[in-house]
């Protein structure tokens, strides 16, 4: 399992010229100024996440060679690009979009996405637009994206630059306790020990103390 | 002053200011290009706050090895029990026929860069390798900020000639400049390598914009005077005397400030709505006060007083900018006549009706001249809103796209009542666009008629777009979301994203054409000089203008008892 906190990385290009460049280079491909803002800010943030997002950009960049990529005209439960695959950028910026009716689908496939770690950091904005965990599949890939703030994956993405997936799966985990109900008593017993033991004057003086609260 | 004495006199004050119904000033009067372009150095400046907020720490000067020209390298330090700036400044020959003003320079008389902590002697070797190139050089997470300057080369070896031969220079011939030093750029949140914001936000003494600019640009005036004196000293060890410190106060830094100013206050609402809004709401908080303290208004009278007399050393070239002062200059007059002679410290909100006066009665220039003193006597109410003039714009990225189109034609016809009348329809409503020059990366402005390139053209015309937005939703259906308008209108995403913030921040955009034939783009310039605390403005064309910092400013030595009214009190 690889991680990906909100790290610093000590590279001699800041996060303002990553957000820049990027920026600048999706705006020359073909890309309006909205979505190159949204590439931006994408990228800088993946590569804050330690993974290689100048990489996988410019090598996408390159294959469009300014051609119009295919992103989703909606998004619905099983997404079929027209083309052979839809865009990750593209694609990332609609799911931002669409959070709401995403978060009622719960689960949403794309039968095929170029470059698809370019989609990651769209899925974590996501997940922290709308509250919840979110697990990505991508072929044999399995990422766990936690409200913008932490990344998970099954094996080595950091350095990777993936061209293709035939398949990319969201789910929407609900909320749900990671631990066992005798976990949390005991924990909460613990916690009781920073209370004081309320003394009979105390009781008759408090708040609301001699009234009958349905007065 | 006790802590008693000084939160009795801020209750008292807060106890006059009553309820009266005063609102804001609406963004459509105080955002057009005209007004923004009159603003002047306030309270609320930069330059000001940074001197209040550092005023205790201790500055020294750490290493000074200059050699008999001048040439070599110095340290300063800015450091308290926590931390430690240190500015690192590189002095170097440079051959007259070099010594260029323009940001396609490619060496300077100085450079300087802003170091976080204690520079080891790696690090200033690493650096002296790296700054004096400016933009072609490589900095790191350790250095803040980065600048380069050329010497006023009249003004300095009038100086170094004076000094050495015991003499202080003339007061007259220092006054038409202002300056030893110009900066031609000061470069900070991650240009060229330098930290990104985002690491040092934190740091209670730099929450408030451009705070490591601000001591960079105060450093480099240090630095000066002491390489003025080490010169005229190595010149002539037996005559030479120290430049007379009332002399050295009335001097600042130049600075010349091109177009790559200009975008920055498009693209970045959130921080530009955060500006105006501490000015307006001082504005609003000072017309409310009921009953005006005699005390209160000596210091607004001797602010009047003392920018008479500055006033006079504001030297132009620039028909625009004269016309500016001269208009200046007689609505001061007029006001001191007209108004202020005649006032009645009784009478209860008594600041209202004085912007009321000017309002009707005097220009832009005048008014905003105006409400920047009117700031003077209010510590208790400005240094609250000078804490809330940063902005994080990440924060208000997203696109709240469940809207409607019903939502956001509403929104624009509220936001955006002047934009709205503008016909961009007209050739001459369009006639320029900005771009990024290929040879330099710096924001430009051309004729889109006589120049190529428009294709090119960066997103900063909004009201442009804002007016081709507002037809294409008026096209839409009304009840669908901005998600599926934005599948079909993705061009126009950048500015769907701005009508959203300026629904929270009202004075976020510029209600004024951007890319018209009376396009005067100093105007944007001047508007964020003010803020920075400039003075002089000295336009040298459309594009470009000449300004002074720190003019008057308390030196080094002398800062821990400084007035904050050094500004209007401190110039020769």
């Amino acid at each position: 399992m690889t991680y990906g906190f909100m790290r610093v990385r000590h590279k001699m290009r800041s996060s303002s010229e990553i957000d820049t460049v990027s920026k600048r280079a999706a705006k020359a491909s073909g890309f309006s100024w909205g979505v190159a803002e949204e590439i931006g800010k994408s990228i800088k943030s993946l590569e804050l996440f330690g993974i290689s997002g100048v990489e996988n950009l410019n090598a996408y960049l390159k294959s469009l060679n300014k051609n119009k990529p295919e992103g989703p005209k909606q998004i619905l439960k099983i997404n079929e690009p027209l083309s052979k695959s839809f865009c990750p950028l593209y694609t990332g910026t609609a799911l931002i979009d669409a959070a709401e009716s995403v978060l009622k689908l719960k689960n949403v496939k794309f039968s095929s996405i170029d470059y698809p770690i370019l989609i990651l950091p769209f899925i974590n904005r996501l997940s922290y637009k709308i509250g919840r965990v979110v697990i990505i599949k991508m072929d044999d890939y399995e990422i766990k994206l936690n409200l913008n703030q932490f990344m998970t994956a099954n094996q080595e993405i950091q350095d990777t630059v993936l061209t293709k997936c035939k398949s990319l799966e969201i789910d929407i985990l609900d909320i749900k306790n990671t631990f066992k109900k005798e976990t949390w008593e005991q924990l909460y017993q613990l916690s009781t020990e920073t209370f004081v033991e309320e003394s009979e004057r105390s009781k008759t003086s408090a708040a609301g103390a001699g009234l009958v609260d349905n007065d | 002053m006790g802590y008693w004495e000084t939160t009795g006199s801020i209750f008292i004050k807060i106890l006059l200011i009553n309820m009266i119904n005063i609102k804001h000033r609406e963004p459509d009067k105080v955002m057009t290009l005209s007004r923004l372009g009159s603003f002047h150095q306030s309270k609320l400046s930069f330059l000001r706050s940074f001197i209040r907020e550092f005023k205790d720490w201790k500055f020294n000067q750490d290493l000074f090895d200059l050699d008999t020209n001048g040439y070599g390298t110095a340290v300063y330090s800015v450091t308290n029990n926590k931390r430690v700036y240190s500015l690192i400044c590189y002095a170097n020959e440079l051959d007259s026929s070099e010594r260029s003003d323009r940001v396609i320079a490619t060496k300077w008389d100085a450079a300087f860069v802003l170091h976080d902590g204690t520079p080891s002697k790696q690090d200033i070797d690493r650096l002296k390798n790296n700054v004096p190139k400016q933009e072609v050089g490589r900095m790191s997470y350790k250095e803040l900020t980065l600048s380069r300057a050329n010497k006023s080369i009249r003004i300095f070896n009038h100086v170094v000639e004076n000094l050495s031969a015991g003499n202080q220079p003339d007061i007259n011939i220092l006054n038409d400049v202002g300056y030893l030093y110009r900066t031609t750029a000061v470069y900070g949140s991650g240009k060229f390598g330098l930290a990104d914001r985002y690491r040092i936000k934190d740091r209670p003494e730099i929450n408030g914009p451009f705070r490591l600019e601000m001591m960079l640009v105060y450093l480099v005036r240090q630095f000066t005077f002491d390489q003025v004196n080490h010169i005229a000293k190595a010149k002539s060890p037996g005559t030479a005397v120290q430049l007379d410190k009332k002399i050295a106060r009335s001097l600042g830094i130049g600075n010349s400030t091109g177009l790559g100013m200009a975008p920055f206050i498009v693209n970045h609402p959130a921080l530009l709505h955060k500006w105006i809004f501490a000015r307006e709401e001082a504005l609003k908080q000072i017309r409310s006060i009921k009953t005006v303290s005699s005390d209160d208004l000596n210091i607004f009278r001797n602010c009047l007083k003392q920018s008479k007399y500055n006033i006079e050393t504001w030297n132009t070239d620039s028909d625009y900018q004269n016309k500016k002062i001269k208009s200046l200059k007689s609505d001061l007059i007029k006001f001191e006549t007209e108004f202020l002679k005649s006032i009645n410290i009784n009478k209860e909100y008594l600041w209202n009706d004085l912007y009321r006066w000017i309002d009707v009665n005097l220009s832009e220039e005048g008014v905003e001249y105006i409400i920047s003193m009117l700031m003077e006597p209010y510590e208790e109410i400005i240094n609250p809103l000078v804490n809330n003039m940063s902005s994080e714009e990440d924060l208000y990225f997203d696109i709240p796209a469940h809207h409607t189109v019903a939502d956001l034609i509403k929104s624009i016809q509220k936001n955006y009542k002047n934009v709205l009348g503008i016909n961009f329809d007209k050739k001459e409503s369009i006639s320029n666009f900005w771009f990024i020059s290929k040879n330099k990366e710096e924001p430009r402005v051309a004729n889109r008629y006589e120049e190529e390139g428009s294709e090119l053209e960066q997103p900063l015309a909004i009201a442009r777009d804002i007016v081709s937005l507002h037809r294409r939703l008026l096209k839409s259906p009304s009840n669908q979301k901005i998600s599926e308008f934005l599948i079909l209108n993705d061009d126009l995403r950048h500015i769907v994203r701005r009508c959203h913030i300026v629904e929270k921040f009202p004075y976020a955009e510029i209600q004024d054409n951007t890319i018209g034939e009376n396009l005067i783009p100093i105007d944007m310039l001047r508007f964020k000089l003010s803020f920075f605390g400039a003075q002089k403005f000295d336009p040298r064309s459309d594009k470009w203008l000449r300004i002074c910092m720190y003019q008057g400013a308390p030196l080094m030595s002398d800062l821990k008892t400084s007035n904050d009214l050094w500004i209007y009190e401190g110039q020769a």
